[in-house]
């Protein structure tokens, strides 16, 4: 496959880039934090997003989405990195979204898919326990067996934990605590008796929350995917979000990137345009080169999960790990440019450096992809 | 679409036809692995083929113009198409072909020469390239004219029927085996120092001209110092317009770069496969940790680089401007088969140290032979003042 936009997919992020920049720019994700807003996004922007495609962007048409994939998926992303925009798109869109795709029954699809795809539900991954990113590390319990499962467990950083409608909660139904079989999906209402969910504020001013499970009861029919082979579902639902992440990093590598160059094009000191120093010219020009080894890697990424290639993890390994590797460089290189005015809270610079921090945390970071990485290969 | 491209129909009759024909007539030496130098056919007056085999093959290919599948028929190339190109660069992957003929005409002079070569110069010189009768080699660099390429020095002065030649290159790949030279020099003495350089061919054996091998640290000598006494070089010599040599010189060095910065994703073993190997496993991973991480790195890179190479051309396919891509290409290439040969020596351990100066095996050569990478061509630092003023628009860069 070329590794080249289609025409569809150059319209569809222009419409996206126009749409970002104008109703979802950094300055709203600062007014958010500024106003210590309870639901850390505007719904009124969600539900335009959702006019726009992006809520169902990998939602199929029959059940009202646009059906865009993961490439599409990854064009938004990259304009909320470079926008920084407040959005549950990667909680709902992405991670709720393929769960309900690769595991979910037609009953759930039909419940679920067509109000992710209009904006009206908000779903949020609940399955991380470590601090350190260990997907089958689970301790979370179902105990009671089919019929009358009960939920006991404790969940950190679930992305919109606290504005989600629905939990997607993987708990252990057999196994031992790091053992990869004997992980089930459920979807968990959060109003539910014995959910209780914090909201913990993070650096990069975006949403996240601890969930707390105490014998939450749930039915058969709550279900995502099989009873013990939940991990098939959960690693494409990983895969997918690390995807996605790796996209909106490159927005983030990108727009800090260019922020940094106007700033070299403008600043004097020592009588000269800073831009002109060699020592800056050489870094800048050494990070054009990554940012465009990312760029490659992200939409080949992207174009794999799309084709649901046998091999596509390897390349998701590849692109969040680059990614995220970049777009901390790029970040850091940032402020380090800007000198004192990078430091300052009133510029937006810093914003791109908290989120590339965060962003590349989330469902592990280089130091966790280039260990799987290697693993795949064999090493 | 292009009338070049071709339907998918047309393209399979062409495989076939084209697997047939090179079954038939590729022999069956020239089907092995190359394994020394006098395996890569260079051509030239004084070329001696390493055997029979490896003269009927480069005579079948040339006659076709597959030498050169790329080149306009009307002067001996094969006049196929990108896809057609690609086709016959598959099927003899397929059948192990060798590459009949390797040389600075095919590589450099020939697509300077189609865009800036007049009619003449261009019926005169582009066949004997496909057939490999004319070895060429590059006269750019001079002893105080290497990053500073434009800075050159060597003279030709205008004696009404031809130019006097005078002055010295360096870093002329393999300047003791070639026929004739294209060759940078300076034919304004006023001017701007870009503006003053023209672009001239001449006869190695012309009166006047002597070369001194240069043993480099990999103890091979694959360059010389070239001298130029009073060489008289023919008005019609001149290639391009007077004094407007400094365009085609770039062009070249884009062809150069993209070259140099491609050979770092030649098809080689990983290095995961070399570590296992040397190393060992324990637990499933590299039983040396540190080591792993570094080379877990590398491969990263080598991947996102060869997925770069390959979305760089899907854009040129597709008709998109991507600026000085071959300055990215070199720097990021080159730096990157230095890392790899970095790693292999550390892989390797002491084994890596042998050094005979003949056994083919020995990576020491190779590892020291990287070096050059990030200097030939232009170094990395001017690749990254290239990008800074190119494609950045930094200011004063």
């Amino acid at each position: 496959m070329s590794l080249v936009l289609t025409e569809d997919q150059l319209m569809f992020r222009d419409a996206a880039k126009r749409f970002a920049a104008e109703r979802a720019p950094v300055a709203q994700l600062r007014k958010l934090r500024d106003d210590n807003d309870a639901a850390g996004f505007s719904r009124e922007v969600w539900k335009e997003m959702a006019d726009m495609g992006w809520a169902g962007v990998l939602v199929p048409e029959e059940h009202g989405g646009a059906g865009f994939g993961y490439v599409g998926a990854g064009l938004v992303a990259e304009e909320i990195g470079r926008n920084l925009s407040a959005t549950p798109l990667l909680s709902t869109a992405v991670l709720g979204v393929t769960a309900l795709l690769r595991g979910g029954s037609a009953a759930q699809k039909e419940a679920f898919l067509p109000a992710i795809a209009g904006g009206d539900l908000v779903v949020a991954l609940a399955s991380d326990e470590k601090n350190r990113h260990a997907p089958h590390s689970i301790a979370t319990r179902a105990t009671g067996g089919s019929g009358k499962f009960k939920l006991s467990g404790r969940k950190v950083h679930v992305l919109d934990g606290h504005v989600a409608d629905r939990l997607i909660v993987t708990a252990r139904t057999s196994g031992d605590v790091e053992s990869r079989d004997g992980i089930t999906l459920f979807l968990v209402d959060t109003k539910a008796s014995g959910v209780n969910v914090t909201r913990t504020p993070t650096v990069d001013s975006h949403n996240a929350a601890a969930v707390e499970l105490r014998d939450v009861a749930v039915s058969d029919s709550d279900v995502i995917g099989t009873v013990d082979k939940g991990a098939v579902v959960l690693d494409a639902v990983l895969d997918a979000g690390r995807a996605v992440l790796a996209a909106e990093l490159l927005g983030v590598a990108e727009e800090s990137f260019e922020r940094t160059l106007g700033y070299l094009r403008e600043r004097e000191q020592f009588g000269a345009k800073i831009g002109t120093f060699q020592s800056l010219q050489h870094r800048a020009a050494h990070l054009f080169c990554e940012i465009e080894l990312v760029r490659s890697v992200v939409l080949r990424t992207l174009q794999a999960l799309d084709a649901q290639e046998p091999t596509a993890s390897n390349l998701v390994c590849l692109a969040k790990g680059k990614a995220s590797d970049v777009a901390r460089i790029a970040t850091n290189e940032a402020v380090q440019m800007h000198g004192g005015i990078g430091m300052t809270d009133e510029f937006d610079i810093g914003f791109f450096m908290k989120r590339a921090r965060a962003a590349g945390e989330t469902f592990g970071d280089y130091y966790y992809h280039a260990d799987r990485f290697a693993q795949l290969a064999g090493y | 679409m292009s009338a070049q491209l071709k339907s998918v129909d047309q393209l399979e009759t062409f495989r076939r036809e084209t697997r047939a024909w090179l079954e038939a007539n590729c022999p069956a030496e020239m089907r092995q692995p190359v394994t020394e130098e006098g395996d890569v056919c260079w051509g030239g007056r004084r070329w001696k083929f390493k055997n029979d085999a490896q003269r009927v093959w480069l005579e079948r290919m040339a006659e076709r113009g597959w030498t050169v599948p790329e080149w306009p028929k009307e002067y001996g190339g094969g006049g196929l198409s990108k896809e057609e190109a690609r086709v016959l660069r598959e099927e003899m992957g397929r059948l192990s072909c060798r590459v009949p003929l390797t040389s600075f005409g095919i590589s450099m002079l020939g697509p300077a020469l189609l865009k800036y070569g007049n009619e003449q110069q261009k019926r005169e010189h582009l066949p004997k390239i496909v057939r490999g009768e004319i070895r060429w080699c590059q006269g750019y660099s001079e002893p105080g004219a290497g990053s500073d390429l434009a800075s050159l020095k060597t003279r030709a002065e205008d004696k009404g029927a031809h130019f006097l030649v005078n002055g010295s290159k360096i870093w002329t790949s393999y300047g003791d085996k070639a026929d004739w030279i294209f060759c940078l020099v300076r034919t304004d003495f006023s001017a701007k120092k870009q503006e003053g350089i023209s672009f001239v061919l001449f006869d190695m054996q012309s009166p006047g001209i002597s070369t001194r091998p240069i043993r480099l640290i990999s103890g091979y000598s694959p360059f010389t110092q070239t001298f130029f006494d009073n060489v008289q070089v023919p008005k019609e010599n001149l290639m391009g317009e007077l004094n407007k040599g400094w365009t085609i010189a770039k062009y070249l060095l884009t062809h150069e770069r993209n070259m140099i910065g491609g050979m770092g994703t030649q098809r080689q073993t990983p290095l995961s496969q070399l570590a296992i190997k040397s190393i060992g496993l324990a637990s499933g991973k590299l039983a040396e940790g540190t080591l792993r991480a570094d080379i877990a790195r590398f491969e990263m890179d080598a991947l996102a680089f060869t997925l770069t190479m390959g979305r760089v051309m899907d854009e040129a396919k597709a008709g998109n401007e991507t600026g000085a891509v071959s300055s990215m290409l070199k720097y990021y290439g080159t730096e990157l088969n230095k890392r790899r040969a970095e790693l292999a020596m550390s892989i390797a351990g002491s084994e890596g140290l042998k050094f005979d100066g003949q056994t083919q095996a020995d990576i020491a050569p190779v590892w020291l032979r990287t070096k050059a990478n990030s200097i030939e061509g232009g170094t990395s630092e001017v690749q990254l003042n290239i990008i800074a003023k190119n494609v950045l628009r930094l200011p004063g860069a």
